[in-house]
């Protein structure tokens, strides 16, 4: 069975309008894509479809209180609400450093959390 | 006072990159004056990813792409102050700026660039009738709130602005765990980034509402509901379209504002319709030796942009210390037919090494279309774009090749044509 | 037991309690609110009338003339804004010079100094921006703008420097007719006193009945503005009212004491006196009517809209003294415009009622004068040099738009009658009153607040009550 499938590419900030024919289930054709990123990103959309999630987590002790974090590469998007709820409650204690990992292989994707920014200890005595 | 060669005002991407560009460019006596507790001006609350993908070839958060300058900066040992908020500059290039620490500082600079970025338009500017409780916040505001200090500005929320801050903050919220009833749009398309609509709205199921506005606020203590209407084309609403959605906040990405308080009380020309200093191919404002760029200049979606132009802002800031004048008026740039305003405004193309980059905005949305551009009556460049929106700063290369073949050129104009 | 219990802290309650605290008298003042100044005084058109539009011989106008003249005094003693720019009433029918004349006679009468009709030349020579349309003017150089929640606050903090107790969050629920006095219930206890004022604003009719046979029925009136960015703020100099025509009264477009320009109001009676939401037919209407005054009305430069309520009494005068049937109890009610213009002579009028029937002794220990917040923007680069030495956090600039340093935000909060939550912090300090609204200081004076009154975040209001700001922490709602 024939399906035809229009995107936007989200694999930078030109957004693409791509046309994807998906035949049972697989892609045969993406048009419209400008780069072989859009159509890798085509073909991903259309049968695994995949996401970066960003947030951020507490700090304790820290110059700051919040630090944002990543998944440091894609994850399924149907994990990305797990994906959050496995960041809840955590608190990191400062010091903590940019691309250090906060949690591994989150909700069983094999993608680690890191964190994208340093903070640093604060002077005060806790 | 103390003197420095060139003076910064502003911390952020555009900053941090113009200081880089003086310095390659070998000048010494730099100062960066930064009003936060660290560099990285907005980036530091972006936390999402979507920066760098032109300067660095990845894709990094904002907090990423402010550390690579930091460093940057720290390597090269550029002098910064943090905590210190600008409030003064005249146009002799003298400043006043005060901290904790020094108290007042008056500084004298022989360039001065602007790079205070922008800000948001609040609620009462678009003057939305109804209560004014608590639970109604700028979406930089809010996301400030939930990024650096970790709390959630509501619950249950409604969304006036598809502007990328909007979208963004749709997808922060709801992954925080609130519930984005819906994003409403006046006018009949978006005004932020497509992948943005992609991973912020669909990907969430988030209404988005175009031709609509918000037509009251209720609320006593914090908000109730929002009081949604679709609007005809001249943007007012049609009374029997209301509609009453329940939440417990507004959140406005309703425009961005060049912040220019301390460019006005250095005389400096502002364009009315960016609200930011009128500027040379160099930069260069109306006043000599005070340059701008970044979000000051103009709203940029991209901060790799920011970075392009703050670079040259420094380098030619660099060069004005070094001697070099970029007074003499050059030809005047107007951007007519959909073309909203083209920054540069003026080009002198002595002033040109290989090529300048004109950035500019277009009022509406067009499909298959082109930019065009016009020395005087001739036309050099027509350039064919499957899509135009006002949602995303296009650019175009005029080369030093085309100046030269227009000696006596008056006037040059951009424009979008239908054919 | 009190000798003197006044109801509400508006900017009458507050003028009284600052007079009685010249005496040995022992003085609260209960306020329902969160704060001082959160009724009609933060909400108004600001304006300390000339008095020459008021009935002659009514207590609206004894009291306008009189209050007007006591403003620079009062301004000094207790540093609040005060500038004397004088007002224009303009009207635009050669016809209606008439009116004006009479209403300069109506002025003369009620006492009002230095009123003159001017020409359309005069005028367009005074005030460039006027519209064309205006034909002539009446001129009354006495007129002034005042910021009217600052005024209140100072008289507010006078009053309680100088002993008088305030009593916040605090409702009035009856009133008893005692032996020696009376009784309020309130929403926090009982309080007997001698004597009650009653300065209680829009509820000033409920607090009278629960009292008096008398009854008094107030109206609230609502009125809406809008505020311009100071770049605006030069528009005119005066205050330009519009002369009353058939079609109704005119709103006034005014540069206020801190530099914005304001219009505004319209008048809509309303049922629910809390309901101060504005409105789109609202703002409409005073946008329209002030293009009768501006050449251009500068719509750009809007930063923000609100509404204010007043307590009308069909009476058309304030209704002030001690009730016929019931010793003791004194009214400040009905008051209106011109009641800020009139509230310092109000406060004294009352001051001499409560003195003829206590006959208390002097408080040596008064004290007139009471200094406001050091403002940073106002001080030059010296002065501004010298503070933050002795205060660095002088030194850390949270609100941009107006140039608030910490310093000033903390004093504000720490002071004796300090603020609670953000909308206190911003009537003390103008903090979140600038162009942005506080898009970009918010968050720094909710951090504020939370660490000077040592609550939790989430517990920071906009106003009280359930005005959270934060509702929980991430993940976590």
């Amino acid at each position: 069975m024939r399906e035809f499938r229009n995107l936007i590419c989200i694999g930078c900030p030109i957004g693409c309008d791509m046309e994807v024919t998906l035949e049972e289930g697989k892609v045969s054709e993406v048009k419209g894509n400008t780069c072989v990123r859009g159509k890798n990103y085509a073909e991903k959309e259309c049968t695994n479809p995949t996401r970066i999630v960003t947030s951020s987590v507490r700090v304790q002790g820290g110059e700051i209180d919040s630090v944002s974090v990543k998944t440091q590469s894609d994850i399924p998007k149907n994990k990305i609400m797990k994906c959050i709820e496995e960041l809840k409650g955590i608190t990191l204690n400062a010091p903590v450093k940019a691309g250090e990992i906060i949690i591994r292989n989150v909700a069983d994707t094999g993608v680690s959390i890191i964190s994208t920014k340093t903070v640093a200890k604060t002077n005060e005595d806790m | 006072m103390k003197e420095y060669d060139i003076v910064i005002i502003g911390g952020g991407p555009a900053g941090m990159a113009a200081a880089i560009g003086a310095r390659e460019e070998g000048i010494e006596e730099i100062l960066i004056l930064e009003r936060d507790s660290c560099l990285g001006g907005i980036l530091n609350q972006c936390i999402h990813n979507g920066f760098g993908l032109h300067t660095f070839k990845e894709e990094l958060t904002g907090p990423e792409y402010a550390e690579r300058f930091i460093q940057k900066a720290e390597e090269m040992k550029i002098p910064y102050k943090l905590n210190t908020m600008v409030i003064d500059i005249n146009k002799n290039k003298e400043i006043v700026a005060v901290n904790e620490e020094e108290g007042i500082l008056e500084i004298k600079a022989k360039a001065i660039i602007l790079a205070m970025g922008c800000r948001e338009r609040p609620r009462g500017a678009i003057n939305i009738p109804g209560s004014r409780c608590a639970g109604i916040y700028s979406a930089g505001s809010a996301q400030k709130f939930v990024n650096i200090d970790g709390y959630m500005p509501g619950k249950e929320v409604v969304i006036l602005g598809s502007g990328d801050i909007g979208l963004i903050m749709a997808r922060r919220m709801t992954l925080e765990g609130a519930e984005v009833k819906a994003v409403v749009e006046l006018m009949p398309y978006s005004g932020g980034l497509k992948r943005n609509i992609v991973q912020c709205l669909d990907d969430f199921g988030i209404p988005l509402k175009l031709a609509h506005t918000i037509t009251s606020i209720k609320g006593k203590g914090r908000v109730e509901g929002v009081t949604i209407a679709k609007v005809d084309e001249n943007r007012k609403p049609i009374k029997g379209t209301e509609e009453y959605i329940e939440c417990d906040t507004l959140l406005l990405s309703v425009g961005l504002l060049p912040e220019n308080e301390l460019s006005n009380k250095a005389n400096v020309k502002l364009s009315q319709i960016t609200g930011g200093p009128e500027v040379n191919e160099s930069l260069q404002t109306n006043i000599e030796g005070i340059f701008a760029c970044g979000n000051v200049l103009h709203v940029h979606d991209l901060v790799d942009y920011v970075t392009l132009e703050s670079i040259n802002a420094g380098k030619n800031a660099a060069r004005y210390v070094k001697g070099e004048s970029f007074n003499e008026k050059g030809i005047e740039l107007k951007g007519l037919e959909g073309v909203r305003y083209t920054v540069p405004k003026y080009i002198n193309p002595k002033n040109i090494d290989k090529a300048v980059e004109v950035r500019f905005r277009v009022g509406d949305v067009y499909k298959e279309s082109y930019i065009s551009v016009y020395f005087d009556e001739t036309r050099e460049l027509h350039l064919k774009k499957r899509i135009l929106t006002p949602g995303e700063m296009e650019t175009v290369k005029l080369t030093r090749e085309m100046f030269d073949k227009y000696p006596e050129c008056k006037e040059i104009t951009v424009k979008v044509e239908g054919e | 037991m009190f000798d003197v219990v006044i109801v509400g802290a508006g900017v009458v309650g507050s003028g009284i309690a600052r007079e009685l605290s010249k005496y040995e008298l022992k003085t609260c003042v209960l306020e329902k609110g969160t704060d001082v100044a959160v009724g009609t005084s933060k909400a108004n058109s600001g304006i300390v009338h000339a008095g020459h539009d008021t009935k002659p011989n009514s207590l609206k106008s004894i009291l306008n003339v009189k209050g007007n003249a006591m403003f620079d005094r009062l301004s000094k003693e207790l540093d609040f804004p005060f500038k004397r720019n004088g007002s224009l009433v303009i009207c635009f029918e050669e016809s209606d010079i008439e009116k004006l004349e009479a209403l300069k006679e109506k002025g003369d009468k009620n006492g009002v100094p230095g009123l003159e009709i001017l020409s359309k030349e005069k005028l367009k020579e005074l005030e460039p921006n006027i519209n064309e349309k205006a034909v002539a003017a009446l001129y009354a150089p006495t007129g002034g703008i005042v910021c009217p929640y600052e005024m209140t606050i100072a008289y507010a903090e006078n009053a309680n420097a100088n002993g008088v107790e305030f009593i916040l969050n605090c409702e009035v629920k009856n009133i008893i007719k005692a032996q020696n006095g009376f009784i309020v219930e309130t929403s926090k206890g009982r309080y007997e006193s001698k004597i009650v004022i009653n300065a209680a604003g829009l509820f000033a009719d409920n607090l009278n009945n629960m009292v008096s046979k008398n009854k008094i029925d107030l109206v609230a009136r609502k009125g809406e503005y809008c505020l311009f960015d100071k770049l605006a703020g030069e528009a005119t100099t005066r205050t330009i009212f519009q002369l009353p025509t058939d079609l109704g009264k005119g709103v006034l477009v005014t540069p206020t004491v801190d530099g914005n320009l304001l219009i505004g109001p319209n008048a809509v009676d309303i049922e629910d006196k809390s309901n101060l939401s504005t409105t789109q037919e609202g703002l409409d209407e005073i946008l329209n009517k002030a293009k009768n005054t501006l050449k251009e009305v500068p719509m750009r430069q809007i930063i923000t809209s609100f509404s204010g309520i007043r307590a009308h009494s069909p009476k058309d005068d304030f209704i002030i003294g001690e009730i016929e049937d019931v010793e003791g109890f004194i009214n400040a009610a009905g008051i209106e415009s011109p009641g800020l213009s009139s509230a310092p002579a109000i406060a004294e009028m009352v001051e001499t009622i409560v003195v003829e029937k206590l006959n208390p002794a002097k408080n040596i220990k008064f004290n007139p004068i009471r200094y406001g917040i050091p403002k940073f923007r106002e001080m030059d680069n010296e002065e501004r040099k010298n503070i933050i030495k002795s205060n660095p956090s002088y030194g850390k600039i949270v609100c941009r738009c107006e140039t608030v340093t910490e310093g000033e935000i903390i004093d504000a909060i720490r002071r004796p009658l300090g603020a609670k939550d953000l909308d206190g912090l911003k009537r003390r300090t103008r903090a979140g009153m600038g162009r942005c609204q506080s898009g970009f200081c918010s968050t720094k004076l909710v951090n504020i607040l939370a660490k000077e009154l040592n609550i939790p975040i989430t517990e920071v209001t906009k106003f009280g009550g359930e005005s959270n700001l934060l509702i929980g922490k991430n993940k976590e709602i």
